[in-house]
């Protein structure tokens, strides 16, 4: 008795509160997006409003059991859980059905259930449970490649084998966690550079250049690392002299090949790769001489970065599945496509805009209910928000939401012991994922990658999991009182 | 927790989903409260794709006989919201002959949205469908009457004849499977369902277009998006060409009615089907509309089974008719020479009963002439014991195999490969093995096996096939895979070589014309074309013998080879031969010059199970 009451004096109401209101406004919306002007009652189990009440009392039973279970239960089997679980993403596929090209949903009589939601919890677990170690330490290569291996693996079943891109994407979250266990900071603008260098070949692969030959992708690409060398012997090597000569070098080369172009055709992307080349020899001249070898890691970086843009162009035409390609190019503003890929998110941008400060007014919306916008109360739930309820409406559902994981990230911040804040930290990291991709995507900022809202998006596997997931935290950190003693 | 060296790292992180947030903030507020173009789209254009469907491609026969076409049907709609501006519940009943309870309970059904599940007020919904030009005429003389009433036009297919049901298949909505499997369809979708239209569904079904077109916020329409720019039109489907001949199709039918059984056309050269019938039959116009759902429910129910196509699917013995393969293969394997003779007592001959005398002893002419069955007993035996037993039988069973194989050369016993006849059922030539795992590898010999010499016993064969060992024997050695698309027909693959002697399918051939000249086709022949056969009754162990005809017409340089099964109706010579005799008349001439016998033929009734055409 007196371990429960202690359990429930610890409880985080804030948490819980704040799951509770974003659920029930987007319960309120999914019958919204559902409504039809003469539909009957919000309580009514066969339409998807009353589906999703019916999701979130299940959520919530569920919730308040996984408090009733101890803390170190989820430390001692982690691993075993984790294991079993990879069986279960294994198997899908082949129970599965195919729904829209993918094989992860598995028919549970009236619920269908997608195992690659509650993976990520589980993952998370068994990432906390082998870096909470106490001598583990994440600047180790070596202590680096078991969570690595550990968050990928499940990542690949389910892009791969189960085809369900946007699920894997999430796995990308535990960054976030990395980042904050002291994992470098390179790795994180590394990763942005990557992301930057794909887009620029993709982008502007097909552009020749207005003057001389080659295209504007790959000189864009080469110039990019070439800014990158010079700011890294600038800001991290604070070299200032060396950082200028080298600067005249490129400025001198670049402008002599520009003036090539009068007499000659100038092949600029030949020229942009021997102006990097030769920033990495002076480069690497410098190091040996001053003898500081780790400073070499700007070399391999760009040799990796050489390497990759290279691979971009077979990936996006070889790898990625057609509709992911359209979507990226849409994005990128290669293909103009009011009434294909960009239908959606076009859809979507009016519904939203049409919204204006105050919105339409619970069930008064029309571009909703006239299903203009697709999967309008699962991924593109946000729409009727914007629409019904405004500017006013979604800012505060988005400031809501900043609460609730600035919440979260305070909680890890208190924990005791690393397992509870390695965890905790994955949690802040997936709810702030599933966030900024399903709003960027409705919002037109980020290519349409299928993932729900938490809490607000229709869907029973997704309400259950994301309950879950809070709901170990919580009974983790109602415990750390205890840990004191 | 508190010497981390990397503590202050969360109030960047902090910062990150803060920044985040404001930054969707911000382009929140830029699309709702500053940019108003979006508000101006959602009032006036919101962007609808509406299908065009493309027409399906026609079907035509070998002569250029439009068989298959389309017809239009139209559908009413009703757009609920607008009804309620004035609407002639009384007159709209009186026009499309309802009365007031059904008009109640389409608009229930409309607005159950687990049947309907695309059901909005704004958007025309489908109120009855498949309705004819007539049907919608005096609504639309009174449209004014009823605001919010829409009529939309699809089409169905139509039937120039009332035959080739099997072949030509039917158009019916999509299954859940196709579905699944194909993208290009949606609920509510035609696709073929079964024979020719499913085999070509992907050539006739052309290819749906778009047109995308502007509503308001209230659904109505307000025109085409960017002057149509937008728009994909709609490809037709194209046109197929089938090998049928659709008056040879005819009389095939018709001399079937009343029959179970079918009858098979090829011509040789081509190895195109000129005709395929299967009795009971129905006709296609039956399975289309609005009555496709509960036809087709009689037909499955029926007990006559006229959904199987018996041409290709139904196996019987081939019996006498297989002597024709006998005496190639033991010419070939060396069993016989054209010379040889064999004595038979009739009725009385072992181990294999003649049905009747005939001259003794017989050569191989006037073996097939007069269907001998011990001489065909001997062949058969003398084939296979030519190099003795071997140990353990193996030697025997070496050429039992070759025999076998010589025997499948001529399409039995598989099904045909690169063909687009859909449902073939395989028949059987048995195998080693099947002997072996009845009597034993040393236990069985050629008298073990000798009702195969006559074509019984464990040998079964579809009409196709028997038509295809009938324009193998045409050809004098090859046969070019029966097919219905006349496109095929140039396709290499299709060419199959027996490898056997020209010199044995001429010796054949003479005999098979003796069958028609003296033997028991002489009644059903036509002197001047020239008429190859051989009658076979096929014992059946449910009840009367199948009546069997296999032929080819002329001797020389053949146009058509022939198979007829009629099921349970006795002597291949009384009931199959005149039917295949009476096509080669038809084909070969384009008229029937012996209106009693085709008139005594299709006025036989064997069966009675009642014919659906009626």
């Amino acid at each position: 008795m007196t371990r429960n009451n202690s359990i429930v004096a610890g409880l985080d109401w804030m948490s819980i509160i704040l799951f509770v209101v974003i659920a029930l406004f987007g319960w309120l919306n999914i019958y919204g997006a559902g409504y039809t002007f003469e539909q009957t009652s919000m309580f009514d189990l066969g339409n998807r409003a009353g589906k999703q009440l019916l999701w979130f009392g299940i959520a919530c039973f569920l919730g308040i059991a996984v408090l009733f279970i101890e803390g170190r239960t989820y430390e001692v089997t982690a691993y075993i859980i984790y294991a079993v679980w990879l069986l279960v993403l294994l198997a899908t596929p082949l129970l599965a059905h195919n729904t829209k090209g993918s094989m992860s949903w598995i028919d549970l009589g009236p619920l269908k259930f997608q195992p690659a939601e509650l993976s990520k919890m589980i993952t998370a677990l068994a990432l906390a449970k082998y870096m909470g170690r106490y001598d583990y330490k994440v600047r180790s290569w070596r202590d680096l490649v078991t969570p690595v291996v550990l968050l990928a693996v499940p990542a690949a079943i389910i892009m791969v084998w189960q085809r369900e891109t946007g699920s894997a994407l999430v796995y990308a979250s535990f960054l976030l966690m990395f980042y904050r266990m002291g994992m470098s900071g390179y790795v994180l603008t590394g990763g942005l550079s990557f992301a930057l260098l794909f887009i620029c070949s993709i982008r502007f692969d097909a552009i020749a250049l207005p003057f001389g030959v080659g295209s504007v992708g790959v000189l864009l690409c080469y110039l990019l690392l070439t800014i990158v060398v010079l700011c890294f012997v600038l800001f991290e090597e604070g070299d200032l002299k060396h950082a200028l000569i080298m600067a005249g070098i490129v400025t001198g080369l670049y402008g002599g090949g520009w003036l090539l172009t009068l007499w000659y055709p100038t092949n600029f992307n030949l020229l942009s790769l021997c102006v990097l080349v030769a920033m990495i020899v002076y480069h690497a001249v410098l190091v040996i001489y001053r003898r500081h070898f780790a400073q070499l890691l700007v070399t391999v970086y760009v040799a990796v970065a050489l390497l990759f843009c290279q691979a971009c162009t077979i990936v996006f035409e070889k790898v990625l599945q057609p509709h992911q390609r359209t979507r990226i190019e849409v994005l990128l503003g290669l293909k103009d496509d009011p009434t294909g890929a960009g239908y959606n998110v076009n859809q979507s941008l009016i519904a939203i805009g049409s919204g204006q400060f105050t919105g339409k007014g619970f069930l008064k919306g029309t571009q909703t209910k006239l299903r203009f916008v697709p999967e309008q109360d699962t991924d593109f739930i946000f729409c009727t928000v914007g629409e019904e309820w405004g500017f006013v409406g979604s800012a505060i559902l988005l400031i809501l939401y900043c609460i609730f994981i600035v919440h979260l990230i305070t909680i890890a911040e208190r924990q005791r012991d690393t397992f509870s804040m390695i965890y905790a930290y994955c949690v802040a990291g997936i709810f702030l994922f599933h966030l900024t991709i399903n709003i960027g995507m409705v919002l037109g900022l980020l290519p349409v990658i299928g993932i729900p809202l938490p809490f607000f998006s229709y869907g029973g596997s997704s309400m259950i999991s994301f309950t879950l997931l809070l709901f170990v935290l919580l009974r983790l950190d109602a415990e750390r009182l205890n840990k004191m003693r | 927790m508190t010497n981390d060296p990397f503590y202050r790292r969360n109030y960047i992180i902090r910062g990150t989903v803060i920044l985040i947030v404001l930054l969707f903030i911000v382009r929140l507020f830029w699309l709702q409260v500053i940019d108003q173009s979006q508000k101006e789209k959602a009032d006036n254009n919101a962007l609808l794709r509406q299908v065009v469907y493309p027409s399906r491609g026609l079907v035509y026969d070998r002569n250029g006989e439009l068989l298959v076409f389309n017809q239009p049907i139209y559908e009413v709609t009703l757009i609920l919201r607008e009804m309620k501006q004035g609407f002639d519940t009384v007159a709209f009943c009186r026009c499309l002959n309802i009365d007031s309870t059904e008009f109640a309970e389409r608009m229930a059904q409309i607005k159950d949205k687990r049947r309907n599940r695309g059901f909005s007020t704004y958007t025309p919904q489908i109120f009855m469908s498949q309705l004819s030009k007539q049907d919608v005429a005096s609504l639309r003389e009174t449209s004014y009457k009823y605001s919010g009433m829409g009529i939309r036009k699809r089409t169905l297919r139509g039937y120039n004849y009332p035959y080739a049901a099997h072949i030509l298949g039917s158009v019916g909505e999509v299954s859940q499977s196709d579905l699944d499997r194909d993208s290009y369809y949606q609920a509510g979708d035609y696709a073929g369902r079964d024979g020719m239209e499913r085999t070509y569904e992907q050539r006739l079904r052309g290819e749906k277009g778009v047109e995308v077109i502007m509503r308001d916020s209230r659904g109505r329409i307000q025109g085409s998006y960017h002057d149509g720019e937008e728009d994909v039109e709609a490809i037709a489907g194209k046109d197929l060409h089938l090998t049928l001949d659709i008056r040879l199709q005819a009389v095939a039918e018709q001399l079937l009615n009343g029959k179970v059984g079918s009858a098979v056309a090829i011509e040789p050269s081509t190895g195109e089907i000129l005709a395929l019938a299967s009795s009971p039959t129905w006709n296609p116009e039956i399975l289309v509309g609005k009555q496709r759902s509960e036809q087709y429910s009689r037909l499955l129910a029926d007990e006559g089974k006229p959904l199987l196509n018996r041409a290709t699917q139904a196996m019987y013995p081939p019996g006498s008719t297989f002597k024709t393969i006998q005496s190639v293969v033991c010419l070939q394997e060396g069993g016989i020479t054209p010379n040889t003779m064999y004595p038979c007592s009739g009725p009385g001959s072992t181990p294999i009963k003649c049905t009747h005398h005939h001259g003794s002893p017989v050569a191989l002419l006037g073996a097939i002439e007069q269907s001998c069955n011990p001489y065909f007993w001997c062949a058969f035996r003398d084939m296979l014991q030519k190099e003795g037993y071997g140990n353990d039988n193996e030697v025997f069973r070496k050429r039992y195999n070759l025999w076998r194989e010589d025997v499948m050369k001529f399409g039995l016993g598989a099904k045909f490969d690169h063909t687009d006849i859909s449902e073939q059922s395989t028949g059987t030539i048995p195998s080693e093995k099947l002997f072996n795992r009845t009597y034993g590898q040393k236990g069985w010999k050629a008298i073990t096996i000798r009702s195969l010499s006559i074509g019984q016993g464990e040998i079964l064969a579809t009409p196709l096939q028997l038509a295809n060992q009938a324009a193998t024997l045409a050809n004098r050695g090859y046969y070019i895979t029966p097919h219905i698309n006349r496109e095929l027909t140039d396709d290499p693959q299709l060419r199959h070589e027996t490898g056997m002697k020209a010199e044995w399918f001429e010796l054949t051939a003479e005999g098979m014309h003796r069958v028609m000249t003296n033997g028991t086709g002489r009644w059903n022949n036509i002197d001047s074309l020239q008429m190859c056969g051989k009658t076979g009754t096929a014992q059946n162990p449910h009840g009367k013998d199948h009546a069997i005809f296999i032929g080819f017409a002329p001797m020389d340089n053949p146009k058509i080879a022939v198979a007829v099964i009629v099921e349970n109706a006795g002597f291949g010579a009384t009931w199959a031969a005149p039917v295949a005799s009476l096509m080669m008349e038809q084909y070969l001439t384009d008229t029937i010059k012996r209106k009693p016998l085709f008139n005594k033929i299709a006025n036989a009734h064997f069966t009675t199970a009642h014919d659906t055409k009626q």
